[in-house]
């Protein structure tokens, strides 16, 4: 019997609850990034099953730019209530209001996670932080390790990353160094939709089909609100509702909604396999910002 | 049939992705190799493309690269070549990964640099591939880089080799030409000690798409299965892994709870490495050599509905076992079928990967990670570095050396601080490999494939 055996499904359960205990045996002080979203869920559901019938013997950290959805909020702390999780969440926003950040022209805050993200490391002493990113999600997150090696400044450099063999993973480092650890790394998108049906994963409702106010900007659909406002003339002119939902789930300010008819997991099912445009690039304009916006980002710090 | 720029400009009309039935979809992992400019990217591209994985918005930024580069085609190798250094200089660093679909089948694709200079990056790649996907310029026939990764991909024991012979339209769609470049491969590969029946062959054109998705019309003699078809049908069975049952515990289950069903539970937690597992199965624990007897296989979901015990695990499922009796066992132990255990040993022959720049020396201390374990190791001897085109099936050629550099292969003796259950690479693929890990810097220095234990 080998890999043959298994469903695709349980191969990738199988090898991400091995990752999960593997950093929870090795390291001292995981944590879990945790923001609600549907890749963030799907990870926690994995820790769950990894340490069944004990509880999760680590805390969640969530980054909250200030612009996240109110719905999403809201859901992230009836999870963490429910499974009895201990979260800690680090403010973009306070750090804008007592100076350390400054807000961006273009009003994004997504690139601001950064600093509050590696403060909330340091002053948590944690040495491995896990991460929902995949490598089908982004060129630059393709070439990344599982255990993914971040210098005492955060940074990740992709010209000197650890081979990584077999399932033997190296998460050894020097003090003040943590490596960042990616479970879902061999996911697809089309993967975590058809574990998310298959084991009745609870998400937050816009992932769904729901009627919103947008507008356009850059080709994607922005929800109306307080922070995402029409700023031209042309953006004022295409307020409409509309029947959307959403691929990711970040800030208001950046993250686009896509038109869909899909009220069910099984609706977006088909609706993923259907699609003829990456994930990312439907609705994140963070990512259009240069060919090697991810990787920059990456190598200062992000996630 | 047309070519990769004019398809890229022709709408896509067939937009669905394959969706197989979860149930029966499994995984194949992938690993290319490949000579500099024999057309890996491409072929990589025309998998993705043809199976429809690329997505528009990928290949508009393809494109609109390609034009600002003043290419006459698309180039799809920009699709893998992820990193900014990859794209300014047009070469590939590092090992991308890429996954694709299709209703039989979901493949991870690890696409290894060609460069001689990345030949640890097809260790890496071949470490986890159920397959080595070889190209091969069908002008050119088998080079030097064309043995050395098939060596590699028999050193690491990779149960299939499929040899994609590439730009079979620059040879006039020779079969001849075909049959002789197979015919150099099987002998090749024979004298590697490969089994004949996992190497495979295919006349392809990437380029053009012959053979590599749907049939050729160029190839009438060629009457086999297309490069996909082939990936699609290959038993992913390694026989390495249908061996005794191994596994490494990662972790002891203690929910220290107030709820009566659990209050008692201990259980140990790990993926299962090699065979099978059943209740009432005996075990031994490694290196202390208890012996115990397996009363239950737990997984949350067999315990959120009730049930006593799963009837088996098998690999590489991630379970936690229950024992009889109250046994030390730990983070690091190894669990084995009792009838047929590893001896743990402080004593180790074995192969070496070397992958970091610094050299190994002979008397270099060391961290060896093995399954779950970590111990202090000493390189004892470095009896040579290991000649790639003199491996002949198990007789490998020695060159006398006193350190091993980034890339080479070598054959070292190791002194261990403790005890460790390892076993031949050659018998246990998972059991019998380990890393060499820095001390000061925790860098990954080696892997390991274990010749000889004590």
């Amino acid at each position: 019997m080998s890999t043959s055996t298994l469903s695709l499904l349980d191969a990738l359960e199988s090898e991400a609850i091995h990752i999960i205990r593997e950093v929870a045996a090795e390291l001292e002080r995981p944590v879990l990034l945790f923001s609600g979203g549907k890749d963030s869920m799907l990870m926690l559901h994995l820790a769950v099953k990894a340490f069944a019938p004990a509880p999760v013997p680590f805390p969640l950290l969530h980054v909250d730019t200030g612009h996240n959805f109110p719905e999403v909020l809201a859901f992230r702390d009836r999870t963490v209530d429910r499974l009895r999780l201990r979260l800690e969440v680090a403010k973009v926003q306070d750090y804008i209001d007592d100076g350390r950040l400054r807000e961006r022209a273009d009003g994004t805050r997504n690139p601001l996670q950064t600093r509050p993200l590696l403060d909330a490391i340091e002053a948590g002493k944690f040495d491995a932080v896990f991460g929902g990113g995949r490598r089908d999600e982004e060129k630059a997150r393709a070439k990344e390790r599982i255990f993914s090696l971040r210098d005492e400044f955060g940074q990740w450099d992709p010209r000197n990353q650890r081979p990584e063999l077999w399932n033997l993973y190296n998460g050894r480092h020097r003090p003040g160094e943590h490596v960042r650890v990616f479970p879902l790394s061999n996911w697809t998108e089309l993967d975590v939709w058809r574990y998310i049906a298959r084991e009745r994963i609870d998400l937050p409702s816009l992932y769904y089909t729901h009627e919103r106010e947008v507008f356009d900007r850059d080709g994607m659909l922005l929800a109306l609100g307080p922070h995402a406002q029409p700023r031209t003339a042309a953006e004022r002119a295409s307020v409409r509702a509309e029947k959307v939902r959403y691929r990711t789930v970040g800030d208001m300010s950046c993250t686009g909604a896509v038109r869909s008819i899909a009220l069910t997991v099984d609706d977006v099912l088909a609706e993923v396999a259907a699609t003829r445009i990456t994930e990312r690039g439907a609705t994140r304009a963070d990512d259009r910002m240069s060919e090697a916006a991810m990787e920059d980002r990456k190598k200062e710090g992000y996630f | 049939m047309s070519t990769l720029t004019e398809e890229a400009t022709v709408p896509v009309t067939e937009p669905i992705r394959a969706v197989g039935p979860v149930e029966t979809t499994t995984l194949l992992r992938i690993a290319t190799a490949g000579s500099v400019d024999d057309g890996k990217s491409t072929l990589v591209g025309r998998l993705l493309y043809d199976s429809k994985s690329v997505l528009t918005d990928q290949l508009d930024a393809v494109e609109r690269v390609s034009r600002d580069k003043g290419y006459d085609v698309t180039d799809l190798a920009l699709l893998t070549d992820g990193l900014r250094a990859e794209r300014e200089q047009g070469i590939t660093i590092d090992v991308a990964y890429r996954y694709f679909a299709t209703a039989r089948r979901s493949f991870v694709l690890a696409d290894c640099p060609g460069h001689v200079q990345y030949t640890r990056n097809t260790v890496t790649g071949a470490s986890t591939a159920d397959v080595v996907v070889l190209l091969v310029d069908a002008r050119k026939g088998l080079l030097e880089q064309t043995r050395r990764h098939l060596a590699v991909a028999a050193l690491l024991r990779v149960p299939h080799v499929v040899v994609a012979v590439n730009k079979i339209d620059l040879v006039d769609w020779s079969q001849d030409r075909f049959a002789q470049i197979a015919a150099d491969l099987r002998r090749a590969a024979g004298a590697l000690g490969v089994a004949e029946d996992a190497v495979h062959a295919v006349p392809v054109s990437a380029l053009r798409g012959d053979n590599v998705v749907d049939p050729s019309g160029n190839t009438p003699w060629y009457d086999g299965p297309t490069l996909l078809e082939l990936l699609e049908t290959l038993p992913a069975a390694d026989s390495a892994e249908s061996g005794s049952f191994r596994l490494a515990v990662q972790h002891v289950v203690r929910p220290r709870t107030d709820d009566d069903l659990f209050r008692d539970y201990r259980g140990y937690a790990g993926q299962v490495a090699a065979g099978v597992v059943r209740p009432g199965d005996a075990v031994v624990v490694l290196p202390s050599g208890r012996r115990t007897t397996v009363v239950g296989i737990d997984t949350a979901d067999s315990l959120a509905a009730g049930r006593d015990t799963l009837p088996a695990a098998y690999a590489p499922q991630s379970v936690t076992l229950r024992l009889a009796d109250d046994v030390d066992v730990a983070h690091g132990d190894l669990l084995a079928a009792a009838d047929d255990a590893p001896v743990p040993t402080q004593d180790v022959t074995a192969t070496l990967a070397w992958l970091a720049d610094r050299p190994l020396a002979a008397r270099t201390t060391v961290l060896l990670k093995h399954g779950t374990r970590t111990v202090k190791a000493q390189v004892r001897e470095i009896p040579g570095r290991i000649d790639l085109d003199s491996l002949h099936g198990d007789t490998v050629g020695l060159t006398a050396t006193d350190r091993l550099d980034l890339n080479d292969l070598g054959r070292v003796v190791l002194r261990l601080a403790a005890p460790v259950p390892v076993e031949p690479y050659a018998r246990a693929r998972r059991t019998g490999a380990f890393l060499l890990i820095d001390p000061d810097d925790g860098a990954t220095l080696a892997a390991g494939m274990v010749t000889a234990a004590g």
